[in-house]
This record gives C-alpha cells, structure tokens and sequence, in this order.
C-alpha cells in the first residue's frame, strides 16, 4: 500500500490547517534546538581554537603599557596596537627557572594597505624559537617563511601566492591561516627581517614612529610554556616578583573571560532551549489530546471495521511522526539558513569567539534538534495514542444514543 | 456462519452513582442463522444496541460467551478479535460515522485500508456497484461533511457490506432515510441475509417486520420472541 493510501496521511492532509499549525510548532522547536546548539558548539569551537592558537602558557609584556584590558584586546582580540620594552627583559625571563621554551613578538600596526580596507595588527615571530604560531603556519603554508612572506589570517581578503603592500613594501601571501572565531583572524604574521624592513621602510616614507624602534633590541611579548615539573602559578609568580616593569599573565586567565562568557551564553542558551521545549511539549500534547478526543466517535468506527487497539495507537503515533518529522526537518533547515549565513554578525553581536563547528559536529547538532523535536511530538502523542487504545468501543457508540 | 449468544449478559456501573450496578442486558440465550435477517425491537434504552455490540464482538459481556460457529470470539486476543470483525463482521453502527478526513469511496473501503491485503483500486469495482444500488453513485468523491445524514448511513451501510462478510450488524440502519430509502436498505439487507450472510438488525420501526426471517422484542434488557408481521 502506498504512502498516499494510509489513513494516517489522509488524517494529516485532510486536517490541513490543523496540521499546520503543529507542522509551525514543530518547526520552531527545531529552529530553536539547532540554532542554539550550533551557536554553543561555534562558541566553543572558536575558544578552543583561541586556546590553541595562542598556544603559550604565560604571556609576558611591559608594565608600563599594560592596562589589562588593552593588552588583552590585542592579544585576544587582534586590535589594532602596540608596546615595547627592552630585549634584555626577554633575557631576564629567560634566565628564570622552570621555562622550557620561550619566544618574542613583535607588534606592529599597519597604516592602510593596498589590500586592506582597515588597518591591522602585523605581528612580527622568531621562527627560530616560535612554538606557537609556527605550528599553525607550517600546517598552512607546508613549510617555514622566507624573508618578506606574510602569513594572513583567514578573514583578509587575499589569496595564496598574491601580494600585500605595507609601507611600500611588498610582502608575498605564503598562507592563509585557520580560523579563529576572533579577530586575530584579520592579523598578519612575519619573521623579523620582514619586521626590520617594514619598520625601515615606514620610516623612510616618514609614515609612523617606528624610527623608535630597534627591531633587535626590542620585543612587544614574550611567550613562554613552562617546563615540566613546574607549575603555571609558581612560574608565573616568580616572573611577576623577580623581572620587574613587566607584567606576566597566565594565558588560560586572559581566556577565562571569555570561558565565563561562554558559560554564561551557554547557560542562557540552553535555559532558552529547554524552556521552548517544554513549552511545544505542552502545546503538542494539548492539541494531540484535543484532536484525538474530537475523533474518539472515529476512532470507536475504526474498531468496529477492524482496527486493533495497537492499530488505533499506531495511527496517532504515525500521524505525530509524519507532523513532527516534517515540521523539524522544516525547521531545522530555516534554523540553517540563519546560522550559516548570518555566522558573522552573531560573532560581532556576542563580542565572543565564534567559529561554525566541523561538518560532523553541525552533523550531530542538526540530528540533536531532530530527535528532540520529534521526541517531544512523540512523547506528546503516546499519552493520547495509549488512552485511545483503551477506549470502549461499545460505550462510545452506545454513548451516541 | 452461525452466531450463538450463551447466558450473555452486561452490567454496567453507573459513572454518577460510583458502584450503583445496573443490568443493560440480562442473560441471553440466542442463534443468528445465516440465511436469516434476524430483527430486534424494542423501545429506547431497553439494550438492544448493548446486545448488538455484544454479539458483533465490539463489547465483551459481563456473563456468558458469543461463538461464531464454535469460537468463542471473546477468547481471542484483541489482535485476533478485531482481524476477525475485519474479515467476517460488517456493523453499521448507530448516528453518522464517517472518517472525516476520507471522501466517500474511501469510507466505503475503510475496512481494506486497514487491513491492507487487497490493493484498494480492486475494490472500487464492487464499491461503486454497492453505491448504486444504495443510489450514492454520485458522491464517490465528495467527504462527509458534504453528505446529509441519509447519505451518511448509506456509507456506512455499504462499508459494513464491501468485505462481504459473514455477518452484519445493523443498529437503526433506517432512522435517517426516508421511506423509499428505508425499502431499498432493508431490501438489499434482505438480499444480502438471502445470499448466506447472517444478518441481525436492531429496529424500532414497524415496518421492519416485514422483512424479517426471524424477530425479537427486548425490553429492560430481557428478549423475547416477537412473530414476524407477514
């Protein structure tokens, strides 16, 4: 027997307004689910990809230009700055103990570029003792950077193998990198003999104060992972007690903000979820036992040409799944066509790192809402399905006396 | 197939009343023969629908069994009670019982449907034959909220008839039909009782006795024999 021939379908078409509006229900349960879902999982996925990026587990800068919150900005965020200190800081932190491996920044910020509509962060590495960024480089661009490639983060509208121009110098593009969620991925990064020539340049076109600076002697931030056997804290004291004028700060600390925002948005999310949940639970089951008691003379009609119990239960958990199903794969769908396209403006609204999740993972976000909208439609419908089953046949028709 | 009611009976509690017992039908020793059209008077309320829907397996009684043939059909599993009303019993129950969302040659088929052994477009040939002689012919695609409740009983008297089965319940089949109507559902009854079937129907019109093989009177829920009016 076809689809078409089922009584099940005939109920749900030959109810279309009925239908409808459960479909309508349904759909928005679904959109909330995986909207909210994928909104979680970006939001974890972009701190995940922050916590690797930044890679360190102590970053040390200038006192003197450390207002948390800017340094924070710039680190975290990619706003558009700098700060120097001294190299022989670099040396004084070196020389402390329970460091196994350690490496300088160096920050600069662009003026407009031939490419860039905004100006942005450059930050120049030693590739020599980088273990945070040439990780992520090498993986993009296969190999190390020579002298003039730049590296750009992946929301910078250029290409492998184009070129940007800073300061009349022209850099080649050797990658581009994965995304963050943040606007670190809208940053430059190079080795130092393309530092040294930016700031060369710059001050030969009298464009900036970097004529200050000595690329050798200077560094913005020095990075550190501390060696085993050591802890994060106890590092992290002994740098802020013994190298003075600089400011340490634990790595994992500067991303517990945006943790706790996260946690705070999940939260929120999820208490909104569960509220549009239970919410569709009560209205499904209402307008599942309204529509089965207005039927209860059909249904005493059906037994009396044949239909068993279970099948009196099968037709109304069948015609909940046929509701259900289409009304959550509806709304799954509408809730996916306001995330993807709209990823970039939920990002800038949370002020958080936001990064869509892998295919399998919007997978399993997009299954999630499925069975938890259809769930709800089902669990509504069993209790109408199982008292319909009980019904007296005989009573019922008598009743109609 | 004969139908043998015996000592069947039904009790009921009265819902206001928590454990007020009353007896809708006292026990009842009675034979449905096939080739028959059994009638059953009787005033409102005195069970002769209670017994109807004791004896077509829609209602198990209080006391006593329904064998058709020699199965007891209150023995049997739901599954098994209710393929075997699907197969060999036919009701036309009482007031308009149309499946709303279903136009009238679906009605009509409904018992099909819901076993699913034939292919529905092979019914339709006996479907539409059963339509004009109940002079529904027109309607085949109109849905019930379209129907008057004359047309509505005619649905239901040939969805009880299109498996053409052994038995057929009718409870008032009459009530909404005007006389010609009236003539012809009794007479295809009286036909379809003739071709071997076993037809029982419950009345309160007098004219009914005309057609009957076999008559009985109930009153406060105690039958009797009632001589054929001939």
């Amino acid at each position: 027997m076809k689809l078409t021939e089922s009584l099940s379908f005939r109920n749900v078409t030959g109810h279309g307004a009925r239908s409808l509006i459960l479909v309508i229900l349904t759909a928005l349960m679904a959109a909330s689910v995986v909207c909210g879902t994928l909104v979680v999982s970006s939001l974890r996925t972009g701190l995940e990809a922050l916590e690797a990026r930044l890679g360190a587990d102590i970053m040390v800068v200038p006192a003197s230009a450390v207002s948390k919150h800017n340094f924070e900005n710039i680190v975290l965020q990619g706003s558009k700055g700098y700060f120097y200190m001294d190299r022989s800081y670099y040396d004084k932190v070196a020389a402390r103990e329970g460091i196994e491996k350690i490496s300088p920044q160096l920050f600069l910020a662009s003026a407009s570029s031939g490419c860039c509509s905004v100006p942005l962060q450059i930050i120049g590495y030693d590739p020599e003792t980088d273990f945070t960024v040439s990780p992520w480089i090498k993986k993009s661009a296969g190999g190390e950077l020579k002298d003039l490639d730049v590296v750009v983060g992946n929301d910078l509208s250029v290409f492998v193998g184009n070129t940007i121009t800073f300061y009349g110098v022209t850099c080649n593009v050797a990658a581009k990198l994965d995304k963050t969620g943040t606007d670190l991925d809208t940053a430059v990064y190079t080795n130092m003999n393309t530092i040294r020539e930016l700031i060369r340049s710059s001050v030969e076109l009298g464009m900036n104060e970097f004529g200050k600076i000595d690329p050798d002697n200077s560094v913005s931030c020095i990075l550190i992972k501390v060696a085993d056997g050591y802890s994060v804290d106890e590092v992290l004291n002994d740098l802020n007690l013994h190298v003075r004028r600089t400011k340490s700060f634990k790595t994992k600390d500067m991303i517990s903000g945006v943790s706790d925002s996260l946690i705070g948005v999940s939260d929120l999310i999820g208490v909104l979820i569960a509220a549009v949940w239970v919410l569709g639970l009560v209205i499904l089951f209402l307008a599942f036992y309204m529509s089965v008691n207005g039927r209860k003379k059909e249904f005493a009609v059906l037994r009396t040409a044949g239909a068993s119990r279970k099948k009196l239960s099968g037709i109304v958990m069948t015609e909940a799944l046929m509701i259900t199903l289409t009304g959550a794969v509806s709304g799954i769908m509408i809730g996916l066509l306001i995330i993807l396209p709209f990823n970039g403006l939920i990002e800038e609204s949370l002020g958080l790192p936001f990064l869509l999740p892998s295919l399998p993972t919007a997978f399993i976000c997009a299954a999630f809402a499925l069975a938890v909208s259809v769930g709800a439609g089902m669990i509504s419908a069993a209790f109408s399905a199982y008292r319909i089953s009980r019904i007296d046949t005989g009573l019922i028709l008598r009743g109609d006396n | 197939m004969k139908i043998t009611a015996q000592g069947a009976g039904k009790d009921f509690i009265r819902q206001s009343a928590g454990t007020n017992r009353f007896t809708a039908v006292q026990p009842t020793d009675i034979e449905i023969e096939p080739g028959k059209l059994t009638l059953l008077m009787g005033r409102s309320g005195s069970g002769k629908s209670t017994l109807l829907n004791i004896l077509s397996g829609l209602l198990p009684p209080t006391t006593g069994k329904v064998l058709y043939g020699n199965d007891d059909i209150y023995a049997f599993d739901d599954v098994k009670l209710s393929d075997f009303r699907n197969i060999h019993i036919g009701v036309i129950p009482q007031g308009q019982t149309a499946i709303q969302s279903l136009d009238v040659i679906g009605n009509i088929c409904l018992p099909y449907m819901l076993k699913r052994d034939t292919e529905l477009k092979s019914v339709y040939p006996y479907a539409r034959e059963l339509m004009e002689r109940l002079g529904i012919s027109h309607l085949e695609s109109v849905m019930p909220a379209e129907l008057s409740g004359g047309e509505l009983r005619r649905v239901a008297i040939a969805r009880a008839m299109i498996r053409k089965p052994d038995a057929i319940f009718a409870d008032e089949p009459t009530c909404d039909l005007d006389d010609e109507n009236t003539a012809l559902v009794l007479g295809l009854l009286k036909e379809t009782a003739a071709n071997g079937t076993s037809v029982f129907v419950v009345t309160h019109e007098k004219d009914a006795l005309t057609y009957a093989d076999v008559s009985y009177r109930m009153d406060s829920g105690k039958i009797s024999s009632e001589k054929p009016n001939r």
